[in-house]
């Protein structure tokens, strides 16, 4: 019997279009947006004023603060302006617009093929490499790594783990990175357990990617401590908590981090760029992202420059199939809408999906039936019926108490209710409402 | 009569009398003593109960304008000026002037003037809206056109115009309890003084963009360029990030700002055509 999380979870129909098709580079673009903010933290603070000449791959805003990340330029060319674009999270953000001259590369970043496999630096560089690559988790969370390296004190890390789970559908950037540089993968899986002082580590691979999970196994043979453990298919295993109790039995508590049972969890992605950030010294500008859609002529798997406007990924997929209802950022559980198609990829985005028309349109609301699907499917162990109607109903102290805020928004009830109720939607903005309430209570 | 029921009334009729006795002496001990006052005060006030105020309730107000040695910041915006004085000529005090108000929009951003530019077909709820993006059209700061303010008004004060997708003021019936106010995730509503024959001037934007992009989102944004600042002779607007605020104290209704503005964003309302130069001007912007 294979491992999974006990409580709830849904198996989405999986839609994995694009596993059998290789990484592809998508051409530089013309001109890119590069928000400043693609990250959780304080938005980086621009280092280029306009004219500015700049390289790829060159430092062009810092990040301001510890909890935040550097922003480096994916492309060489003229700095355009600095103003505000609608990114991938739909609100008006800052971003630097640059012009693309050539792909003129900072000259210490190692483009060689070679895989270097010996680690010679210390654990205090290896964070402060990956602070400076400004790497966030590329799961789609986008939290800086370097933050979860850096082991709190007091605190002991005994366990990594490498999310290969990749539970939501359509999605296959992870599964193609580790079939396709599985060793490098690996490179980095190593880096992270010398960053954080751990000699183990385990990669957990959803079973619904049979060929990954032998490559990997294969692979793992020739490194010290990382083991592989294929995973029943469940969606939200990504989710870090959920993959932590399938894998170790661990529950991480309410209001606690993964920390706190000793365990970090580090995405597939991630490693491969610690890697590179670590080894080649290449900083974090570019990444794998999935573009896939029912009718779109030639769905794939695109490593694109950050900033680059999904119009392109779009175009470079076989163009814009005429029935396209929506755009959705990332998987289509947690994904969001974009605005539109000049939408930048960020470092969060691991894939882009395009849904007809048919399809993504919402259903007509009806009134709960009491059937408690929502109640069985949270793998939080919550009431979704009940935040929703407390949310509604505007009685947020009780929806603090009943764990309003431990809600991840994996949307596993909003799928399964069969009334399809919007239970996701109030249950968000009760939660947005709670912490804002709490914040200002604790600032009096 | 038989002897049992004569027995039964006599020992009901003693233990009735011993627990009248008891429950006097209790009542007696127990007694709470509250101000007939606060009655008188509560029957004069409108029973709304809508909290404008600033208490719970009618009565809980009521027990404030007993207990209040004078009426400075007690106001029930509902009953207005008349229950004011009622409720001051019952408790011998002097009752400070009240300036009616009235609830306005400060978007005019229909269809017309600001083009959609997405679709959102989630729940209709502003809320949600709100937190979800920054809305239907470019602008992150005006009318989201789901209703919350009129699912919040409960003097049936406001309704939604099919045709510019904003929600629509009756002067008569806002009693400017602030409702709206509160429920709107955009900060929209004002209160604004009352003037004679329901005349109002206003900046009806809250963009607080450039010129540039908030010109972009939308044909009758504030764009901040200070002509109608220059041309007020009673210092009546200031302008603060890029948007600019007419002061409804200071305003005395001359309308030169109305024309000057090159965006429409002031709004005349309720004010008799103008002469026949300008009364395109004034059409367009009243349509």
């Amino acid at each position: 019997m294979l491992k999974s999380f006990p409580a709830g979870g849904v198996h989405p129909a999986e839609n994995k279009l694009t596993a059998g098709n290789p990484i592809e580079y998508l051409p530089v673009p013309p001109s890119v947006t590069i928000p400043v903010s693609q990250h959780i933290g304080a938005p980086a603070t621009p280092l280029v004023a306009k004219g500015d000449k700049v390289k790829t791959g060159q430092l062009i805003a810092a990040g301001k603060g510890y909890v935040s990340s550097n922003i480096h330029s994916s492309v060489s060319g003229t700095v355009n302006k600095l103003d505000h674009v609608i990114d991938g999270t739909g609100f008006r953000q800052p971003a630097l617009f640059i012009d693309t001259e050539g792909d003129d590369w900072v000259d210490t970043i190692d483009r060689s093929a070679d895989i270097i496999r010996d680690i010679t630096i210390s654990r205090e560089e290896i964070i402060r490499k990956c602070q400076e690559a400004g790497i966030v988790g590329l799961g789609g969370a986008t939290f800086p790594s370097h933050v979860k390296l850096s082991v709190p004190s007091g605190k002991k890390c005994s366990l990594l783990i490498i999310n290969g789970v990749e539970c939501e559908p359509w999605l296959t950037s992870d599964h193609r990175l580790m079939l396709e540089r599985g060793e490098e993968v690996l490179i980095g899986a190593t880096i992270l357990m010398k960053a954080l002082g751990t000699d183990r580590a385990l990669v957990g691979i959803e079973n619904n990617k049979p060929d990954a999970i032998l490559h990997l196994k294969e692979l793992s043979s020739g490194f010290k401590g990382i083991t592989v453990h294929p995973l029943k298919v469940k969606y939200p295993q990504g989710a870090e908590k959920q993959l932590i109790k399938a894998l170790t039995g661990r529950e991480v508590p309410s209001g606690h981090l993964p920390i706190d049972v000793g365990v970090v969890v580090h995405n597939i992605g991630t490693a491969l760029a610690v890697y590179e950030a670590v080894q080649k010294n290449k900083p974090l500008f570019e990444r794998v992202v999935t573009i896939a859609g029912k009718s779109l002529p030639r769905p794939g798997n695109f490593v694109v420059r950050t900033g680059t406007p999904i119009i392109r990924l779009i175009e470079a997929a076989g163009g814009m199939p005429e029935d396209t209802g929506k755009i959705i950022n990332g998987g289509p559980m947690m994904g969001k809408a974009v605005y539109n198609t000049d939408v930048p990829v960020v470092k969060g985005m691991s894939g882009v999906i395009l849904i007809p028309m048919s399809e993504s349109s919402r259903k007509e609301v009806k009134p709960c039936i009491r059937c408690a699907k929502c109640v069985t499917v949270c793998p939080l162990g919550l009431e979704p019926y009940l935040l929703m109607t407390l949310s509604l109903k505007g009685l947020f102290e009780r929806a603090e108490k009943e764990r309003i805020t431990d809600c991840m928004e994996c949307g596993s009830c909003s799928y399964t209710c069969p009334a399809y109720r919007p239970l996701l939607d109030y249950i968000r903005l009760g939660k947005s409402t709670v912490t804002r309430l709490s914040r200002e209570k604790n600032l009096k | 009569m038989s002897p049992t029921v004569l027995i039964t009334i006599i020992s009901l009729s003693a233990i009735a009398l011993t627990a009248a006795v008891i429950l006097y002496f209790v009542a007696q001990k127990f007694k709470v003593y509250e101000d007939p006052r606060i009655d008188e005060v509560q029957a004069v006030l409108p029973a709304a109960n809508c909290g404008a105020c600033g208490f719970a309730g009618c009565r809980n107000f009521a027990e404030a304008l007993v207990e209040a040695d004078s009426f400075e910041g007690l106001v029930c915006p509902v009953g207005g000026a008349s229950v004011m004085e009622e409720a001051a000529r019952l408790l011998g005090k002097e009752s400070p002037a009240v300036e009616p108000t009235v609830a306005v929009l400060l978007c005019n951003g229909s269809p017309e003037f600001r083009h959609r530019t997405s679709v959102y077909d989630g729940s209709a709820d502003c809320r949600i809206l709100h937190n979800l993006y920054i809305g239907e059209s470019d602008c992150s700061y005006g009318c989201l056109g789901k209703g919350d303010c009129v699912r919040a008004c409960n003097f049936d004060a406001l309704h939604m115009d099919p045709v510019s997708g904003l929600p629509v003021t009756t002067d008569d019936k806002c009693v400017s309890c602030g409702a709206c106010v509160k429920a709107c995730p955009r900060n929209l509503f004002e209160l604004r003084k009352k003037a004679k024959k329901d005349r109002k001037i206003y900046v009806a934007c809250s963009n607080r963009d450039k010129g540039g992009p908030a010109r972009r989102a939308c044909k009758v944004a504030c764009i901040g360029c200070g002509k109608c600042q220059k041309v007020c002779a009673f210092d009546a607007i200031t302008i603060e990030n890029n948007l600019a605020v007419i002061d409804a104290f200071k305003c005395t209704f001359c309308r030169k700002c109305v024309t000057e503005c090159p965006t429409n964003a002031i709004l005349e309302i309720n004010f008799p055509p103008r002469k026949p130069k300008v009364e395109a001007t004034a059409e367009s912007i009243n349509s």
